[in-house]
């Protein structure tokens, strides 16, 4: 695990999938690689009343990375400062098996470019002190980004508002 | 490479080095929303666009669309230069023009028309935008009383309902969501229509313990966020109200004080609705009767920091007037107009102490006698707002040249082949016109059927007029230009000014640069230029202007209250509370088309966008799963769809999240510009299938009325 976090609230996600064109022309992608998607799974019947999952898929950046020793060019790499885990597209021979390995799908094929290509949390501008391309424009401000130590308590507030609210009343 | 690699490399934003990157305030205007946006340039390219950080509920968030606006500049299939057709009307052949060529020809043909038909000959029609008072200002010059706007396929009835009840229109009533305890939205997809200080101020709201029901007979990105659903039977909306009103009235649950104050014809409201009881309505509805009595007393006890939501788009039935006055009337029983959490009439710049902001129509003008072309505040549609006239009968003035004929039209970013119902009539009329002319930055249908092509520069190569954004607290916005134009475009204050100037009317139009214009527009606020430079925008005050409950709310209505009983509705001789039309379920086989939008388009304006068809390429048939089996339709098999005007050929989504007696469909798809290619041939045009029928007395049309045949598409 990198000693970074990205965190998607989903109480607060209305999948409207901003994050991923955020991503892309940051990135400058052309159509097919999506690097953060978001899968919307329902609606289905959640006591008495229609629900929605977004699910946020970026990459994890494990801490031992399925993508990484499969690369055999020494592309697919993880930053020893941070354990940012991105491609050195200059190394890359577009071999595809980093996106054989990885068991989410993280690493996607950029056709322009015959590369393969992932998301690397915007490590330039993560560098200068700023947050991921998705994080700084989610229109819901529902992704957080931060050191994993240091995690965001909004979930357990929440949940402690509620209890607290119900013990009221 | 399709697109600049937009990676920020150097040190971010490192400061005033005019070689370095630089930031630039604007607004964004990849929808009608028009957020605050800040716009990294270097090397007179866009790096990074994002929300203004520094407008509340804003704090850097922008949408799929505000950031497919990268895509936009870039994109090399949009309007690039000015074009004359060669070939027939929609045939694809066109020669590049110099500007000089496109507005000669333009202004030739304009003096022709204009001298053998008179200046009513030509109809200008738009989307409202900053500079309407410069289009306005260009028609009042010509001698035409024929400018219109987009409005009234939108929202003209929710204008004429507001106008009914409280002399404001729709435009001048604001909702407090940030502190709304319960808000109740009849198909107000919020979450999906993508307002974001709205949504953030509303999901702010509900994490502090805010109540959402929503109606509507789908589900919808917003029904999942709902702490209470509705699958109403579509149509019957105004019956749920009047059984609301009915319970709210019958149990004395509305706010006294405020309705013995503000409102009259409680009298006849009570008489009106005694026969709608809540059981009456659940048999319309489907909704149960005890659901719909909690919901009325659910409200009543957090009034009135409550929310009926008057809508965004109502342009759905015939009823519609009567359906958003139910809404209104709700929030008047509530106490809920102009209080905190309810909703609220928006101040000026007046309000705040400051001056008018300076329009160009304001100029004296030649007198224009002639009616306008659409029969808007007259004898078609009485009581409709004429400032945006109504344009949904564009194509039969056209063909019934009553009452005069029409020569010529002008398009500016409006799409009447997407957006006024009946495609077909729209393209029959337009064929019987001598000139046709497209301003716009897209290459819509309408565009690759005119005779000349005026391309505007989009928003991120162009400054406009000022926004008076008038709220609790009134602001000011200015969208600046951030890059120089990618092609040969122009934007649309000067297109209109270089076309008038080649009709001699150029003394009409007293600007050279955007400067003038908004030197012009501030010279009685208070305000200057500079002023916008730090933050993009101007607060004109600082605390929030609300009127006083007790004696402070200023009515527009003659009587100065809310008139239940309507005395603009009665004079024109519409009766205020008429009676119930109850609604029969569609024969089998046949089904309501509901139409709608996602959070990834515009409108009829992005389904091309590089970033945003990649998201949603095509709109599919969302139909009941208990229809589809009868109808032997499988899920993502191609159906046809037949209305009484057309028919279309659309991918089935089969569903049990919408109510089986309607079908709906995404709008401003099925595109047919073969240069568009993303977007071209995918999936069915909603414009195509409706028929054209108006709410006549709100002005209107009926967007969600036709009923259309479903089948399984042979192959």
């Amino acid at each position: 695990m990198s000693q970074y976090y990205l965190l998607q609230d989903q109480k607060d996600c209305i999948g409207c999938l901003s994050c991923e064109v955020h991503c892309k022309t940051y990135h400058g992608l052309p159509r097919g690689p999506r690097l953060s998607q978001i899968i919307p799974v329902g609606p289905k019947m959640v006591g008495g009343l229609p629900r929605m999952s977004f699910v946020f898929m970026p990459c994890f950046h494990c801490e031992e990375p399925w993508c990484v020793p499969v690369c055999p060019t020494g592309a697919m790499r993880k930053r020893p400062t941070d354990g940012i885990v991105y491609v050195e597209a200059s190394l890359c021979v577009g071999c595809k098996s980093c996106i054989t390995a990885c068991p989410w799908g993280a690493p996607q094929w950029n056709p322009e470019t015959g590369k393969a290509v992932k998301c690397n949390y915007c490590m330039e501008r993560v560098d200068q002190g700023l947050k991921p391309a998705c994080v700084t424009k989610c229109v819901t401000h529902c992704l957080h980004f931060g050191r994993a130590s240091e995690l965001d308590i909004t979930r357990r507030e929440r949940f402690a508002k509620n209890v607290a609210l119900e013990l009221k009343s | 490479m399709l697109f600049r690699r937009l990676y920020i490399k150097q040190a971010h934003f490192p400061g005033k080095d005019e070689n370095m990157a630089k930031e630039v305030y604007s607004m964004c205007f990849m929808c009608t929303v028009r957020c605050p946006i800040r716009v990294i340039v270097e090397n007179d390219d866009v790096r990074w666009i994002e929300g203004n950080p520094h407008v509340p509920g804003i704090e850097g968030a922008l949408c799929a669309k505000g950031s497919a606006g990268l895509a936009l500049l870039h994109d090399h299939e949009r309007l690039q230069y000015p074009m004359i057709r060669t070939g027939p009307r929609g045939s694809g052949q066109w020669k590049r023009a110099s500007w000089d060529e496109a507005l000669d020809y333009v202004a030739d043909r304009l003096k022709g028309i204009i001298r053998d038909h008179g200046g009513r000959s030509l109809v200008f029609g738009e989307r409202t935008n900053l500079n309407t008072h410069i289009s306005k200002t260009f028609m009042k010059a010509l001698g035409s009383p024929n400018h219109f706007t987009h409005d009234a396929l939108c929202k003209g009835s929710l204008n004429t309902a507001f106008r009914t009840l409280t002399g404001y229109t729709d435009a001048d009533v604001g909702i407090d969501y940030a502190n709304t305890r319960h808000i109740v939205m009849y198909g107000r997809n919020l979450f999906e229509a993508l307002e974001i200080k709205p949504i953030n101020n509303l999901l702010s709201a509900m994490r502090n313990g805010a109540k959402l029901t929503y109606i509507d007979p789908r589900v919808t990105v917003t029904a999942t966020k709902a702490t209470r659903y509705w699958m109403i039977r579509p149509e019957t909306d105004l019956a749920l109200n009047y059984a609301l009103i009915h319970t709210i009235l019958d149990d004395r649950l509305y706010d006294t004080d405020y309705v013995n104050r503000w409102a009259s014809g409680l009298n006849e409201l009570q008489a009106f609705v005694e026969p709608y009881t809540p059981q009456w309505a659940e048999k319309e509805t489907g909704i149960p009767a005890s659901e719909i009595v909690d919901l009325a007393r659910e409200m009543a006890q957090d009034k009135p920091s409550v929310v009926f939501h008057f809508g965004y788009r109502s342009s759905h039935h015939l009823n519609e007037i009567h359906f958003r006055r139910s809404i209104i009337i709700l929030n008047a029983l509530m106490g809920s107009i102009e209080a905190k959490g309810g909703l609220f009439f928006k101040k000026g710049p007046k309000a705040a102490g400051r001056g008018n902001i300076g329009k160009y129509v304001d100029q004296q003008f030649p007198k224009i006698s002639e009616p306008r072309f659409d029969g808007s505040g007259k004898d078609i549609f009485p009581i409709a707002d004429s400032s945006h006239g109504n344009a949904q009968v564009l194509a039969q003035a056209i063909l019934d040249e009553n009452p005069y004929p029409i020569k010529a039209i002008i398009a500016n970013r409006f799409e009447p082949l997407q957006s006024i119902p009946d495609t077909t009539t729209t393209r029959k009329a337009l064929d019987k016109l001598d000139l046709v002319v497209a301003i716009d930055v897209n290459f819509n249908e309408f565009a690759w059927y005119s005779d000349v092509v005026l391309p505007e520069s989009i928003y991120l190569e162009r400054s406009d007029s000022l926004q008076v954004a008038s709220g609790l607290k009134p602001q000011l916005f200015m969208r600046r230009q951030a890059v120089s134009p990618r092609h040969d475009t122009k934007p649309g204050w000067l297109i209109l000014k270089e076309l008038a100037q080649r009709m001699d009317l150029g003394q009409y139009f007293p600007y050279e640069t955007i400067e003038d214009i908004w030197s012009f527009q501030l010279k009685d606020m208070g305000v200057k230029i500079e002023d916008f430079d730090s933050k993009g925008f101007v607060a004109l005050t600082d605390k929030a202007l609300l009127w006083d409950r007790k004696d402070g709310i200023q009515f527009k209505t003659p009587s100065g209250k809310i008139e239940v009983v309507s005395s603009l509705m009665e004079n024109a001789g519409f009766q205020s509370l008429p009676p119930y039309e109850p609604v029969n379920p569609p024969e089998e086989g046949f089904f309501k088309l509901m139409v709608g939008r996602c959070a990834a388009h515009t409108h009829v304006s992005t389904q091309n966008n590089p970033y945003l068809n990649e998201l949603v390429s095509e709109n599919e048939l969302w139909l009941h799963a208990s229809a589809a089996a009868k109808l032997g339709i499988k899920n993502g098999s191609l159906v046809e769809v037949s209305s009484p005007v057309a028919t279309a050929v659309i991918k089935a989504k089969v569903t049990d999240f919408i109510h089986p007696e309607a079908v709906f469909m995404l709008h401003g798809f099925g595109k047919t510009v073969p240069v568009q290619t993303r977007s071209a041939g995918k999936g069915a045009s909603d414009a195509l299938l409706q028929k054209n029928v108006s709410d006549r007395v709100g002005g209107s049309p009926a967007l969600d009325c036709t009923l259309v045949r479903v089948r399984a598409k042979s192959s």
